[in-house]
């Protein structure tokens, strides 16, 4: 290309980006450095100042010592080894069993498990509330009518049974997305394959496993990544729901994130120790997504 | 052979009846949302499950409407801040004063449809640059771009929040608006949509004498459409729903969105589930019905933003 070509290619490129770089510099990358910076510093919300004093890695100190945290860490680790492997295996099938349908019905199966994202997780989560209620609830309501309870079940007040509330939820919450993509991806598999593979006498599952899951794969890996994500955030049914209680029984990493941030008495608006946590959080993503890369790669 | 094609059949019958279930499952909360809504608060309160309404009321809503109000919007003082004496904007109230669930739709679809517009605009270029320019450059952006998908949002909601109070944004629709237009996920979209405008018609335009900004907006966006149509909806109904950005950001209450307004009913010591059904039905029924008109769009925008990636 020749130098003038180049300068031509440079401005204009750069004049089209700029709007958008301003916002994504701005409000993302430079907000992503703040955070590192403060998660080491004693930065806290009343500072008239941006950061703190400098404190090194004392906050990151704190965090093996901080059993809350702990505990939020491992009910995280739950919430995303209980609910990735549910929503990815849930929607594949689904996906399978309506892809070949015909066009109206598959865009009302499509719409209906979308439907709770759509809905909104403040909506999902009052109805819920409610559906979980101790007096009122549908749930205790229903079990008891027919007979298969005899006491009610406080759902969300009983540490035994907190978590499993919310995992449902989230669960019904995270599958509409998958199952569009797996929709997608089971309709661009190479037909021409399936027939040879279907005149050479395999069966339905060997054409599946054996022709499609391998094309597939692609999607997977981004349902995985975007599926685990999503269960790290899990965030608004926490503080909606049970504020991580009852005991720390739902307390998760995100939530405690924001509890230290504006919530702790103690050492209310503490965001030094806040960040640290968050980029704890965005270290283990970061590791579990790596993992998944790597693990479809060898397959 | 026989039995294989019945056993086919009997797999795709079971299969239907599991999938009416399942659907029936997941339309359930937002049918108890609706009838929860219009319930006398005796049917609400019973121990029997009651599937339909004995009778249909509008008390929730009255209550919803009634029981808040709020100016249907307000003005800062311009330079207000200066003469304050807690260096706070200068509010004045206009317009009627209007249920405050109705200032909280106003709020939302301000919020959501400002983003929208900003979101479309900054992505249809800087997409089409990164698709079809080859500035220096480009490589680093681009990376830098798919790094930053992937990494959790909500991490930097706190920093973020630093940095709006230093912009004096804290607490304003601004400040869920800006961040919702920076994350990058609408760049990586409209790229991907981008990628399929033929380069040779770009260099026709280019020969015969058009400007960047006159390719753009002839060429360029015309093609992109259905893109833009994606990314419209898709952030729309995002904005709509992002909660824990607008709780962070609009603290003081001044500015509530439909989804902050609701979480605060819940928070009263009663709480009265007719009432919150109510919110809950306001807040999800104009967004679901927004979403069904646009779903064409909304199911590509999701596929074309993850294939290829």
């Amino acid at each position: 290309m020749s130098r003038a070509l180049q300068r031509r290619e440079d401005v204009a490129g750069y004049l089209f980006m700029l709007p958008s770089l301003i916002f994504f510099v701005g409000f993302v990358i430079i907000p992503m450095f703040i955070c590192i910076f403060t998660s080491l510093t004693s930065s806290n919300m009343n500072d008239t100042a941006m950061f703190g004093s400098f404190v090194g890695l004392e906050n990151f100190a704190k965090l093996f010592h901080d059993e809350v945290f702990q505990k939020g860490l491992i009910n995280t680790f739950i919430i995303v080894l209980v609910s990735v492997p549910t929503v990815c295996a849930f929607s594949l099938w689904v996906a399978s069993a309506i892809y070949k349908l015909n066009n109206v019905a598959l865009s009302a199966f499509r719409c209906i498990f979308y439907l709770p994202v759509v809905t909104g997780s403040v909506a999902v989560t009052v109805v819920w509330r409610w559906m979980y209620d101790n007096y009122t609830g549908i749930l205790n309501t229903l079990l008891s009518s027919v007979g298969l309870i005899e006491k009610n079940i406080n759902w969300l007040g009983d540490p035994k049974t907190a978590l499993g509330c919310i995992i449902v939820i989230l669960f019904t919450t995270s599958v509409g997305q998958p199952i569009v993509l797996y929709v997608s991806a089971l309709g661009n598999v190479d037909t021409t394959l399936i027939e040879a593979a279907e005149v050479d006498g395999a069966t339905d599952m060997q054409v599946f496993w054996q022709v499609k899951w391998p094309q597939m794969m692609p999607t997977t890996l981004y349902i995985l990544v975007i599926t685990t994500i999503n269960s790290f955030q899990c965030f608004a049914l926490i503080q909606l729901l049970t504020q991580g209680g009852p005991n720390h029984a739902t307390d998760t990493v995100m939530y405690y994130i924001y509890y230290t941030a504006f919530k702790l008495t103690e050492q209310a608006g503490h965001f030094g120790y806040a960040n640290a946590m968050g980029v704890v959080l965005a270290i283990f993503i970061g590791l579990m997504s790596a993992v998944q890369f790597r693990l479809a790669k060898e397959k | 052979m026989i039995n294989e094609s019945g056993r086919k059949k009997a797999y795709k019958v079971f299969s239907i009846i599991v999938l009416a279930i399942l659907a029936f499952l997941f339309l359930f909360p937002l049918y108890w949302i609706v009838t929860g809504a219009f319930k006398p608060s005796a049917d609400i309160y019973n121990t029997k499950p009651i599937w339909w309404p004995t009778e249909w009321v509008t008390r929730n809503f009255d209550n919803l409407f009634i029981k808040r109000t709020a100016p249907l919007w307000e003005l800062a003082v311009p330079f207000g801040r200066w003469f304050s004496a807690e260096h706070k904007d200068i509010f004045f109230s206009v317009g009627p004063v209007v249920p405050a669930a109705f200032r909280w739709l106003v709020n939302t679809v301000f919020m959501a449809v400002v983003a929208m517009l900003l979101t479309c605009l900054t992505a249809a270029m800087a997409g089409y640059a990164l698709a079809k320019k080859r500035f220096r450059g480009r490589a680093i952006v681009f990376s830098l771009i798919v790094c930053a998908m992937a990494l959790p949002k909500q991490v930097i909601l706190i920093p973020l929040l630093k940095e709006v109070a230093a912009l004096r944004m804290y607490d304003n629709l601004w400040a869920v608006i800006f961040p919702t237009v920076g994350w990058p996920f609408g760049v990586f979209l409209m790229k991907q949509f981008s990628e399929s405008i033929p380069g040779e018609i770009l260099e026709a335009a280019r020969v015969d004498g058009s400007s960047e900004l006159g390719t753009f907006t002839t060429i360029v966006l015309p093609m992109v459409k259905p893109g833009i149509g994606a990314l419209a909806i898709f952030t729309f109904i995002n904005s709509w729903n992002d909660y824990f950005m607008q709780l962070v950001m609009l603290p003081s209450g001044n500015n509530n969105t439909i989804a902050l307004g609701i979480s605060t009913l819940q928070n009263d010591t009663t709480v009265d589930m007719g009432l919150l059904m109510a919110g809950a039905a306001l807040a999800a029924i104009p967004i679901i019905i927004v979403f069904l008109i646009f779903q064409k769009y909304f199911t590509q925008g999701i596929t074309m933003g993850a294939v290829k990636g």
